[in-house]
């Protein structure tokens, strides 16, 4: 495994800086697209360490139903971190600013 | 500002202990453990290819019916989470224009592709990487993407609960026979083949397929309820 | 060369759990917050099959070429607990973003700060 020191610390840098970027940026679309892409870089460290079938159960749980569940909730939510709050009126309907 | 400070120091400790305790397990070397024992027990007596598998649904079965009724139970509480009674003259709220056409003419060549794929994983699960979980999360993504490209797909929940119900009762019933015949739940009571051929390993085969169909329709179900259960007052004006 | 191995899989998993500790104590949105749990699942996952690595070893798949032939193989046991956690991860993600989803019907915001002062 010596000699794949290469393709290995492009992984190590490839996760470690989705991560660090998916807990900083404030447009929670790109934060949802970055865990796509630590589970991606997940599944390619187990296929290194000799283990095809937790890779194969990261990838198809990890990148895709994980993705499509966040992707639904932000439609149903908010998609910027700090939006102003919307504010009802009297009777309890949302105002349309 | 007080707040930050304190959670980086948290934090630092927390990581402190961590790296103290993993630099004193060597990297890659051998260890005498359990593991010999299975790989031996699952060429002689199981006579499975893939020794994973031979340890999730023969050695340590009791633990998959955990995480499958964890699965049940998830699912269970996400569709009563979200439930609403229907009022009055209210439609399923689909999407405005029709998908592109790239969609429509790549999903109808993409999608029996994808379910056979995800029946072979299932069907081969003791003899090459793969298995019950791994089919049904790909057979759920099949049926994601025919619910994203075509608006009048529609997903028959009493035909899903139905599958669902009936492949947990094989499951649960394969085990009480090993109990009826006077040995342990779950303990292996069919003829083993020969290494490597598909009718391998006793009892696996039959249970891998059960698994494989429970996720699929219980993931399924899981996609169809959040996907189509929005508020028509509620959506967001930047799509 | 030894050390860079260690350090590059054991560091990447222990880096990935302080990093999702970090969003789970520090972040005001939800939303964020289940995505710090999400990551910390991940890293613990690596943590777990990098342990059963052994030198030189390969996959523990008994096809017919390595029947004759007497090959090391890599432990077993932590890929077939690690393969039930990631799908029990997975349903409770699920769940937690429910929760989420009701909890932004309900007070019409998805920040905890607000929910905290609505005592109502």
């Amino acid at each position: 495994m010596t000699w794949l020191i290469i393709p290995i610390i492009i992984l190590v840098i490839l996760t470690i800086g989705s991560a660090i970027y998916a807990v900083v940026t404030k447009n929670l679309l790109y934060a949802v697209v970055s865990t796509g892409l630590i589970s991606l870089g997940l599944s390619l460290f187990f296929f290194i360490l000799q283990a095809p079938d937790v890779a194969l159960t990261e990838a198809a749980i990890g990148v895709a139903l994980t993705t499509i569940i966040f992707i639904i909730t932000i439609r149903n939510t908010t998609q910027y971190e700090d939006e102003p709050k919307k504010e009802k009126n009297m009777k309890g309907e949302l105002s349309n600013d | 500002m007080i707040k930050k400070v304190l959670i980086f120091i948290f934090i630092g400790i927390i990581g402190f202990y961590l790296v103290d305790i993993f630099s004193q397990i060597p990297f890659g070397e051998k260890r005498d453990n359990v593991g010999d024992f299975y790989l031996e027990q699952s060429v002689q007596t199981l006579k499975v290819a893939n020794s994973v598998t031979g340890i999730v649904v023969n050695f340590r079965g009791f633990d998959t019916l955990g995480e499958v009724t964890v699965l049940f139970l998830a699912a269970l509480g996400l569709s009563s989470i979200m439930y609403r009674r229907k009022k009055q003259g209210e439609k399923e709220v689909r999407a405005k224009k029709p998908s592109s056409r790239i969609l429509q003419v790549g999903a109808q060549i993409i999608f029996p592709m994808v379910v056979v794929l995800g029946a072979y994983v299932f069907i081969h699960g003791h003899l090459t990487p793969g298995g019950g979980f791994q089919g049904g999360a790909i057979i759920a993504t099949a049926s994601l993407l025919m619910l994203i490209t075509y608006r009048k797909f529609k997903v028959n929940h009493n035909t899903v609960s139905w599958i669902e119900s009936i492949a947990g009762v094989v499951f649960v019933s394969v085990g009480m026979v090993g109990l009826l015949k006077g040995m342990a739940f779950l303990e292996n009571f069919l003829d083993v083949g020969e290494l490597n051929s598909l009718l391998s390993g006793g009892i696996i085969g039959i249970i891998y397929v059960a698994v494989g169909f429970k996720v699929a329709a219980e993931l399924t179900g899981v996609i169809d309820t959040v996907l189509l259960n929005n508020r028509p007052d509620n959506n967001n004006e930047n799509n | 060369m030894d050390q860079l191995l260690t350090i590059s899989f054991y560091g990447t998993a222990i880096a990935l759990i302080l990093i999702g500790l970090y969003a789970v104590l520090a972040k005001k949105n939800l939303l964020k917050i289940v995505i710090g749990l999400s990551i910390m699942d991940g890293g613990l996952h690596l943590l777990f099959v990098s342990i059963g690595y052994i030198k030189n070893g390969t996959a523990p798949i008994f096809s017919p070429e390595v029947l004759n032939t007497k090959v090391q193989m890599v432990d077993p046991v932590p890929q077939a607990l690690v393969l039930t956690a990631i799908v029990i991860g997975f349903a409770v993600t699920a769940v937690a973003l429910s929760l989420v989803i009701r909890l932004y019907r309900h007070h019409n915001t998805a920040s905890i700060d607000e929910i905290k002062n609505l005592r109502w």
